[in-house]
């Protein structure tokens, strides 16, 4: 194993200070960074160890009802969070469909926004990759890159941002905290992750060494509440990466969407709002073909990296079912398998030996 | 379990005894490989090739050696000599080896160094600071690689072309005909347990830690290496995690024990994840073209079976998927036709039913299409082309219960009923449904074995048999075994295994190790049995004087004479008044050829699978799996049902999930780790059943098993295919089944 420093800060204002120095990573759970590690993609000099910070492992309402989650809550314990998930249903969802429950009792909510892309050419250190090493070209073009972006992606980097979390938080307005040596900002969620143009090695606005704090979702977000749900495609029923998914939350009254939200994941670099869908549902009716038609706006710019077309029409697809959903209210509970099209768990009448 | 008492055999054949190594398993103290650490160990990481041909130029061995910790790095230059070239293949099974002899690569994941270190922390390091740089050659890793030859034999030595009756009549008059083409993927082994090794030396003696499905074989291969006797080489392997065909013999193992040489300490070698996708073997992509011809009742008029398949540039194995189509379904004309080329990859291998796997999906999907072609259920269909003698060679089969395996399964699953056509079934959540079904068939082989078995004057027995326990439950199959050809209670009897140093029980591959070392097993106790009774019947103070060997019955550790049960007496009491501490017997078991000359020997089952699929995003679930299996005699209903469990979620994920992703600009996988190599989770597998249909077999072998281990993949990935197709209305021909077929829907 490659050499590093380890270091345990007792504050934010020291992890800030110690990450100052060139090479430094900041640590969470590690459930990404490690793995990264191992296989040669990321060799930190100096690991800052997150884990026993005070002050950012709390979900708090402020005044006038948003919600602030500290960067080191952990996955499962937002998700299961009751009025965290009663507010904010979709977010719990999207959040209990991802990973494994091991994973997700370990990741943290500001290592979701900072997990790096799954692109298998990323990730293997023998294949150019100009996220990884600037300037060496991508090999994932030209690949079997089926999965990669339909949206905003450039000759330069055709990866997507694996996150299910995210999807959901940039429907609805999240802001980003982040502390660093030049102080305190705000970010909104939706300006946080970049797109790779011609540097994609910049993954998001944070400058060297500046540390996600918080998330915070204003109060009109828990306006859907009524409305709100998280559908996901995946190639298996559990533990997969997004083919294409999407969040949608709809304000309704009189018959009339009021305001919609959709976001859409697995399809760019970034959780993908999509504002112009969003704008051609208010004042519709909830029906089919409000939704066929702003699923449409909302792909109206994709266009495939590789052999990836086929991901236009799920994205599509999957942006309606989301909308439909929602449409026909949040659920009292979430489903078993939460933003799978199988609902239900249940075994089939006549089971056999071999339950889940 | 009135079924399994029928089928009892003696007093623990056919009980649903539990693992003899669970309690074990479970709290951490099974003992693998790997968990081993002799005094002074240290541990060796390998440094692995990331081009698939061509040399490697330079290793920064410097750098590699100044890290902290490092102690040696081993390269060709300095690799300890063997007795034999790695490309002598030395024994059965064998294929060429990458044991650092030159600097040439041939596949993408090959050993180019070792490093060895006092921590793995260290020797991993040291590995990457190797650095190496490389002159890379271009590639060829697809199955339309230039060079196309046809092989003469396939699999282990069959034949690449087989032909019975005249296949083009067969089609020109046909009512009915269809032409076809499927795609199976490269696929990898993943074991969970990965291949690994301790090895430690004495002088010339060797000490083994390590998996392996072939303990003698094993043990024959290193000595040749190494130019040392068998018997100084000493291998334990109590727990397999795994092997499924890539754990037959010394994989890169053998460079552990020449790093072990090298530095004169003991080593570990254990191969992580990513390095699984290279040196152990694997299931070569294949395409194959079916061609098949029904007249207007169904009848089948034609199979024609053609097999495009791939091997390494520098070895041979291939992929043996036409096979299938000689044993299953009846028709007056059959054809199996191979060809292959030859890639920059390592050399495939034999991984959970070579070729039956592969050409299960092909031919039940063809069979599918037919069926519908015809407007014929598919279960019925399959009935009608029901063979009642093996259709290319016309031996009647040693026994064949396919029948109650198809009526037992349609029965629980319900398929009476099943619409025709397909699209026609919703669930509540309108959800897509359908029923599909597939044909099991696996061949019932033996190897060779050896075992020994004793009954000792405290009336307690022991057998010693060199078994191997991959996880299927051998450890308790074969003490039941021992514990009946003893006539004594499971607990009474000691049985050993999992070491070379107890006798050759052959291989555990194949579906055979029940059977073959089960009946060596079977014959070591008889023996013992028969000449414990030759002792008493000729004494005239024993009340058996005089009752003649077949006069005598063994049980619960007793001799008694069938005539008259209350006369008898305890195994004890005959080795003790004739001065003996115990009686020994030997046995073994083989295939015998008279016996597959004169009958086709296969198990049978039927799979019936449901699935669901989403209407507008094309996620497929199984949702429900029946599977009936005839396998001969059952030793252990509980292995024997997990077994099959086992095949058929293995068939679940051939049909829908896995699939290495190589680059075929460089030849390397692209997904060679479990989170991308995509194989089912619990929620991928809400129910699955397994039946087991009763089946007497007087011809296979003395115990009258068939072996279970690979049938249950066999028709499973075609039933899915095939209710996706009902499900769906489309008929995918490409495996795994992916979204893209459905986007378009």
């Amino acid at each position: 194993m490659n050499r590093f420093e380890y270091i345990r800060p007792r504050s934010v204002a020291e992890a800030v200070a110690a990450a100052a120095i060139p090479g430094s990573a900041y640590l969470a759970a590690g459930t990404n960074l490690l793995d990264l590690m191992k296989i040669g993609v990321a060799r930190p000099g100096r690991l800052i160890d997150l884990n026993h910070l005070p002050g950012l492992d709390a979900i708090e309402t402020l005044p006038g009802g948003a919600v602030r989650i500290g960067a080191q809550v952990r996955n499962a314990e937002l998700a299961h969070d009751p009025e965290f998930a009663r507010r904010f249903p979709a977010v719990a969802e999207a959040l209990l469909s991802g990973a494994s429950a091991q994973l997700r009792n370990a990741a943290t909510v500001g290592g979701n926004l900072m997990q790096r892309t799954r692109c298998a050419w990323f990730q293997d250190t023998a294949s150019a990759c100009n996220r990884r090493e600037p300037g060496t070209g991508c090999d994932a073009l030209g690949g079997e890159n089926r999965m990669h972006a339909v949206l905003g992606w450039s000759e330069h980097c055709i990866a997507t941002h694996p996150s299910d979390f995210c999807v959901p938080l940039v429907a609805l307005d999240a802001v980003v905290e982040i502390e660093g040596a030049g102080g305190r900002r705000d970010i909104p969620l939706a300006d946080f992750h970049l797109l790779p143009g011609t540097t994609p090695e910049r993954e998001s606005v944070l400058a060297p060494g500046e540390l996600v704090i918080a998330v915070r979702l204003p109060a009109e977000a828990a306006g859907f509440a009524a409305h709100a749900r998280y559908a996901k495609l995946r190639e298996r029923t559990s533990y997969a990466f997004a083919v294409v998914s999407a969040a949608a939350g709809l304000r309704i009254a009189n018959g009339r969407i009021v305001e919609a939200r959709l976001a859409l994941g697995g399809v760019a670099a970034k959780p993908w709002r999509a504002e112009a869908a969003e704008a051609s549902l208010a004042g519709a009716a909830p029906d089919a073909d409000a939704f066929r038609r702003a699923a449409e706006i909302a792909m109206a710019e994709a266009k495939p990296s590789g052999d990836n077309a086929f991901k236009i029409e799920l994205a599509r697809r999957i942006a309606i079912r989301a909308l439909t959903q929602a449409a026909a209210g949040t659920p009292d509970r979430l489903p078993a398998l939460p933003a799978s099209s199988f609902a239900s768990n249940a075994g089939a009448p006549n089971m056999g030996g071999l339950h889940v | 379990m009135s079924d399994v008492q029928r089928m009892r055999h003696g007093s623990s054949i056919g009980l649903p005894v539990t693992r003899r190594d669970g309690h074990d398993k479970v709290t951490g103290q099974a003992r693998f490989a790997a968990d081993n650490h002799p005094t002074g160990m240290l541990y060796a990481v390998l440094a692995t090739s990331r081009i698939a041909r061509g040399r490697v130029a330079f290793l920064d061995v410097a750098a590699a050696r100044a890290h902290v910790g490092v102690v040696e790095v081993m390269v060709p230059g300095n690799r300890p000599a063997l007795a034999i070239h790695p490309d002598d293949k030395s024994v059965p099974f064998s294929f060429k080896m990458d044991l650092l002899q030159d600097d040439r690569v041939r596949y993408a994941g090959q050993s180019i160094a070792v490093v060895i270190a006092e921590t793995l922390e260290a020797a991993t390091e040291g590995a990457a600071l190797l650095a190496p740089r490389y002159a890379a050659e271009a590639v060829e890793v697809t199955l339309d690689a230039p060079g196309a030859f046809v092989p003469e034999t396939v699999g282990v030595g069959a034949p690449a072309e087989q032909r019975h009756g005249d296949v083009e009549a067969g089609l020109d008059h046909a009512a009915h005909r269809i032409e076809t083409t499927y795609e199976t993927p490269l696929q990898f082994h993943n074991a969970m347990e990965p291949h690994g090794i301790v090895a430690a030396w004495d002088g010339d003696a060797l000490s083994i830690d390590m998996p392996t499905q072939g303990l003698a074989l094993t043990q024959m291969r290193i000595a040749a290496f190494f130019g040392i006797r068998m018997e100084d080489i000493h291998i334990r392997s109590p727990f397999i995690g795994g092997g499924f065909g890539s754990k037959l013999l010394a994989g890169p193992q053998v460079l552990g024990i020449l790093a072990a040489k090298l530095v004169g300490r003991p080593v570990k070698l254990v191969l992580t994840r990513a390095q699984m996708y290279g040196p152990v073997t694997h299931r070569s992509a294949t395409r194959q073209s079916l061609r098949l011809g029904a007249a207007a009742d169904g009848q089948l008029t034609a199979i024609d079976h053609h097999v495009r398949t791939a091997t390494s540039r520098h070895d041979d194995f291939l992929e043996p998927s036409g096979g299938i189509s000689h044993s299953l379904y009846a028709s007056p004309a059959i054809a199996t036709t191979a060809d292959a080329v030859r890639l920059d990859t390592g050399t495939p291998g034999f991984m959970r039913g070579p070729g039956e796997a592969s050409g299960s999906i092909a031919l039940e999907s063809a069979m599918d299409e037919m069926a519908a072609a015809c407007g014929i259920d598919p279960l019925e269909f399959r009935l009608r082309n029901y063979a009642e003698v093996e259709p290319i060679t016309g031996k009647p089969f040693s026994s064949k219960a396919l029948r109650d395996c198809y009526a037992q399964g349609a029965t629980t699953f319900g398929w009476a009923g099943r619409p025709l056509a397909p699209r026609q079934m919703r669930d509540a959540d309108g959800l897509l449904v359908g029923w599909g079904l597939g044909t099991a068939i696996f061949p019932a082989m033996m190897f060779q074995a050896e075992a020994r078995a004793v009954l000792r004057r405290d009336g307690t027995g022991l057998v010693e048999a060199g078994i191997h326990d991959m996880g299927q439950g051998a450890w308790t199959a074969f003490a039941q075994i021992a514990a009946d050809s003893l006539g004594l209670d499971i607990d009474q009897v000691e049985f050993r295994g999992g070491r070379s140093d107890l006798p050759n029980a052959g291989i555990a591959g194949g579906s055979g190790h029940t059977a073959t070392a089960g009946g060596a097993i079977h014959a070591a106790g008889g023996q013992a049995i028969a000449r414990l009774t030759e002792l008493a019947v000729a004494d005239p103070r024993s009340p058996l004087f005089g009752a003649g060997n077949v006069g005598v019955v063994a049980r619960d550790g007793r001799l008694v004479r069938w005539d008259d049960e209350s006369r008898g007496e305890t195994y004890g009491d005959i080795l003790a008044r004739a001065g003996l501490d115990m009686v020994e017997g030997q046995g073994s078991a083989a295939a015998d050829q008279a016996t597959a000359e004169q009958y086709s020997l296969h198990a049978h089952g039927a799979v019936f699978a449901e699935v669901k699929v989403d209407p507008e995003l094309g996620q497929v679930r199984v949702t429900r799996l029946v599977g009936a299996f005839a396998a001969g005699r059952i030793i252990n209903p509980r292995m024997v049902r997990s077994q099959y469990y086992g095949g058929m979620i293995w068939g679940l994920s051939f049909a829908l999930h896995e699939h290495a992703a190589m680059d075929v600009r460089t030849g390397r996988v692209m997904n060679a780790d479990l989170a991308e190599y995509r194989v089912p989770v619990n929620a991928d597998v809400p129910s699955v059943e397994a039946i087991l249909v009763e089946e007497e077999d007087p011809h296979v072998n003395a115990l009258g098993i068939k072996g279970v281990g690979e049938i249950g993949i066999t028709g499973t990935a075609g039933a899915i295919a095939n209710a996706v197709w009902h499900a769906t209305g489309v008929r995918v021909r490409k495996f795994p089944i992916a979204l893209e077929a459905f986007s378009g829907a």
